[in-house]
């Protein structure tokens, strides 16, 4: 039988039955059916798993859950207030700054990463920083255009 | 004006079913299947024309009535698009002898609005991620004069909508967008007619339609277009000549439309095939034979099978395992104890290109056949300049981020699947062969999927998927894993092209003669003018299973012609715009060439050390693509660098600037991996580089700065645009880092390992 573990997803409390080394993409997809996190490649090479482990960008599908502990997780779908969106969110939005959106969640969690340390980032150190997340639809330059965007925004808003 | 968009699309239809009526003298059976291109003036290409567009053609198609249809919606105002003779879906589909003709149901799209006004489009398109929801949404707000919110969009469900070949060949913006138009545009002459007789208005005229609402400025009435029919539903028929709002009055198309499911996308809620789930649902795997070919020797299966929950599945060649969830499942996968067989020694990625040579059948015959005009010898023989050369090609993968994927469920002896794939009819049609069943026990849908690229045309992992559902008796959801893509999916396919060509001294080209070897027949015939050419594509045996890929073999046969047309200019010193220019007669290829080069500053470049520019341009599926690139080349490394590249594209009227700039840039994007890094590697059949890790696609810093010139032809048809825009980044690097180095790259990929290695591989 697995053991039971606690782990902290977007604000709350989950218990869970499994494996300390599940990924802890594995665990969000299948027992806690939070599937904003994709699966891309396995290797973390592709970042459309990227979920924020106590602030900073992870890659899931290579994170065991049991060295998670107590930190806390934040996933695409803890990032919005209700209905209001994430200026990240909505930058992407307004940018049009995906396609067929399937790298897009861990996108803007590995954006989120880069504004939480740097709230003002040059266009090549966005480029740096999302270097690990690939986009097969080409929408980088958008993209690059919708994290200056939320920077700027992020910054009036109060960054949260 | 509308009267020539309307001259134009019936020329174009003409075209098409002319040559598709040649089609059906039953070329396809054979593995010449492959199209010539035909082009005429003005006119969108309405075919296409490559026979490694992968698609087998349903044996049978039992489509809905049209009660069936209307049954599955309430009162309001419904409009059936039935495509009359001589415009038949199969336009979509050029292999499939025989034609449409003799079934009962040619309804291709279908809109309905309800009495709460809402509107509801059904249509056999799919969506992945070339934003085809949001601009067909347009089309039909446009015609409607209602806003895109109050429409949603049935697409790919083949229990609800009218049967499609498939999304590919950059149809759906010129064929579904014009039929969801006109299918609008009738609704709208309906509304209005019935709000006349309701206010007992004598002349239609009088009467607006805005927002939704239909409003009699002279007696203040109005009212909401869902109350006009009173509770009764009415159903309309129309054929392929309603008038269209000519492009130049468009006020919601030619404007930016923000994507209709982004919402969705940016807070992870939207659900792809790979995020669903069933109540008992099951996790798929199945075994991969080691290498291409291998058979199964030996299976043990009982490792497996003693694992709490686990089915085990082996039919033929088929295993497969179901696990209440991924880990158990991949244990399960682990314990299964096979052997097999493997006999030939296939060929591998470094003597692929003999081997195509070798294998190349003669000349394709029928719609890829030679096409030739004048006399090449006499050509070569009046030139002052005469050149050979050969270029090659690697098999590419499409790498959709998403892999396939497919949720199989039995209600009984009916089957419901959820996959990602470009062609859900097609993939109905495979479960129902492999399962024995008739169709319509089969629904297939399509949820918006993450990317296609061309390579989601079978269904494979629909069939696994349903084959372990059976099996176990509960839902099974199988999601591949990226090597399983990179592996059993399929690749565009490697080439080799051999170009003879002779040129005058001033710079007129006097003959051309062009041999494809197995990539295909898109956009194989060159767009300048010369008195004797032949073309000529010749099949050949893959070792590797190939198929459909963004704009197909265009971005190849582009890559040599651009290529050696800069030879060319070379050779008879001459600049490669004017080059181009002095050869070329194509108005809508020469308005995107000098556009590209008018933006980038062309003439006025000024020599740098270790610098060059080049450029390209092509036509294909009637969009017209120019660019030009600047590259660095560092000289101890041989490392090529795109400093930056102008593209000018124009299609025709602009549907959505900003999806067709996003479809622009994307594609170019997506094209300088093709040209500058991506080969599959293998041998003994077996893949080398199957992971992310080993297979280089273009990321972030990899792109340089780009500015898109975007062309808007509102007086011509509008042209799809998703695979055009790719194939003029290679040549343009590739003639640029000959402006640079003086090295000549005549393979794709370019400098995988460095300029010098090319020089002297």
């Amino acid at each position: 039988m697995a053991p039971t573990l606690e782990i902290h997803v977007n604000g709350r409390l989950h218990r869970i039955q499994a494996d300390p080394a599940k990924s802890l993409l594995a665990v969000l997809r299948e027992d806690l059916d939070l599937t904003g996190a994709k699966y891309g490649c396995g290797e973390g090479q592709c970042g459309a798993c990227t979920v924020l482990l106590d602030g900073r960008a992870v890659r899931s599908c290579i994170t065991p859950v049991g060295s998670v502990g107590a930190r806390p997780v934040l996933t695409i779908e803890g990032l919005a207030n209700g209905d209001a969106l994430h200026p990240l969110q909505q930058a992407f939005l307004d940018e049009g700054a995906m396609q067929c959106g399937y790298c897009t969640p861990g996108m803007i969690m590995a954006a989120l990463d880069l504004l939480q340390r740097a709230p003002a980032p040059a266009e090549d150190e966005i480029r740096r920083a999302l270097q690990g997340n690939i986009c097969r639809c080409g929408t980088y330059p958008r993209i690059v255009r919708a994290v200056l965007r939320a920077a700027g925004t992020a910054t009036e808003a109060g960054n949260e | 004006m509308s009267e020539a968009i309307d001259r134009a699309a019936r020329a174009a239809t003409d075209g098409a079913a002319r040559v598709n009526g040649a089609d059906s003298v039953g070329e396809r059976g054979t593995r010449e299947g492959a199209a010539t291109h035909v082009v005429a003036p003005g006119v969108v290409d309405t075919l296409e024309p490559d026979r490694h567009e992968l698609r087998e053609a349903p044996r049978y198609r039992f489509a809905l009535s049209r009660r069936q249809f209307l049954g599955t919606v309430g009162a309001g105002v419904a409009v059936l698009v039935v495509v009359r003779d001589g415009l038949p879906l199969d336009e979509q589909e050029p292999g499939e002898a025989g034609g449409h003709g003799g079934f009962a149901d040619p309804i291709s799209a279908w809109l309905h609005i309800g009495e709460d006004g809402a509107v509801t489009v059904f249509t056999g398109k799919v969506e992945v991620g070339q934003d085809i929801r949001t601009s067909l949404t347009q089309a039909v707000a446009e015609e409607l004069d209602v806003p895109p919110s109050s429409i949603t969009l049935i697409m790919g469900d083949t229990d609800r909508v009218p049967y499609d070949a498939g999304t590919f060949g950059s149809r759906s913006t010129p064929q579904m967008g014009t039929q969801l138009r006109r299918a609008a545009a009738a609704a709208r002459a309906t509304l209005l007619r019935l709000a006349a007789e309701r206010w007992a208005v004598d002349d239609v005229a009088q009467l607006e339609l805005a927002a939704g609402r239909v409003i009699h400025r002279a007696s203040g009435r109005s009212a909401g277009i869902g109350e006009l029919t009173g509770g009764r539903k009415l159903v309309e028929t129309i054929a392929a000549d309603q008038p269209l709002e000519p492009a130049t009055r468009w006020t919601v198309a030619g404007t930016p439309l923000p994507k209709v499911k982004g919402p969705d996308i940016v807070t992870g809620r939207h659900r792809y095939t790979s995020d669903m789930r069933l109540p008992n649902m099951l996790v798929g795997k199945v075994l991969r034979p080691p290498a291409f070919g291998a058979r199964l020797a030996s299976l043990d299966t009982s490792a497996a099978e003693a694992i709490p929950g686990v089915v085990v599945v082996r039919d033929g060649e088929f295993v497969g395992v179901a696990a209440p969830d991924e880990a158990t499942a991949n244990r399960a996968l682990a314990a299964l104890r096979a052997e097999w067989e493997t006999t030939s020694s296939p060929p591998s990625h470094r003597d692929i290109f003999e081997h195509l040579r070798r294998t190349a059948s003669g000349q394709a015959n029928g719609r890829g056949g030679p096409s030739a005009r004048g006399d090449i010898d006499a050509g070569l023989a009046a030139a002052d300049e005469r050149l050979e050369a050969s270029y090659t090609a690697a098999y590419i993968a499409h790498v959709p981020l998403e892999p396939r994927a497919a949720l199989a469920q039995w209600e009984g002896d009916k089957l419901t699947v959820w996959t990602g794939t470009q062609r859900p009819f097609g993939v109905r049609a495979e479960l129902a062969r492999a399962f024995r069943i008739p169709e319509e026990r089969v629904r297939v849908l399509v949820p918006d999927t993450g990317s296609a690229y061309g390579g989601k045309h079978t269904g494979e992992v629909a069939v696994e998927a349903a084959r372990l559902a059976k099996a176990a008796r509960r839902p099974v959801r199988l999601v591949w894993t990226r090597e399983e893509e990179f592996t059993w999916a399929y690749f565009r396919p490697a080439g080799v092209v051999d170009i003879r060509s002779g040129v005058r001294r001033d710079g007129a080209l006097t003959a051309w003669d062009f041999h494809n070897y197995n990539s295909g027949s898109a956009a194989i015939r060159t767009p300048y003018e010369v008195p004797n050419v032949r073309t000529v594509y010749h099949p050949a045996d893959s070792p590797l299973r190939q198929g459909s890929y963004r704009a197909l073999a265009a971005t190849f046969n582009n890559f040599a012609r651009e290529t050696h047309m800069d030879e060319l200019a070379a050779r008879v010193g001459m600049d490669p715009l004017a080059f181009r220019l002095k050869n070329l007669r194509d108005e809508r290829l020469r308005a995107v060439l000098e556009a590209a080069t008018e933006r980038f500053g062309w003439s006025r470049w000024h020599v740098a050390p270790g610098r060059g520019i080049g450029l390209a341009c092509g036509v294909e599926k009637g969009g017209y693509v120019a660019a030009c690139a600047e590259v660095a080349v560092e000289r101890s490394s041989g490392q090529v660098r795109v400093l930056r590249i102008v593209q000018a594209f124009e299609c025709g009227a602009i549907v959505n600037p900003d999806g067709l700039r996003n479809q622009v840039e994307g594609a170019l994007i997506m094209g300088l991996g093709g040209a500058l890094w991506e080969a599959i590697e293998f041998e003994d059949g077996r893949i080398l580089n199957p992971r992310l890790s080993q297979y280089r696609v273009p990321r972030f810093t990899d792109v340089p700065p780009i500015d898109v010139v975007l062309l808007d032809r509102k007086d011509l048809p509008s042209a799809g645009a998703g695979e055009t825009p790719i194939i003029a980044v290679a040549p343009a690097i590739g003639n640029a880092s000959f402006h640079a180095a003086g090295v000549r790259l005549r393979s794709l990929p370019l400098v995988p390992y460095g300029l010098w290695v090319a020089e002297n591989p």
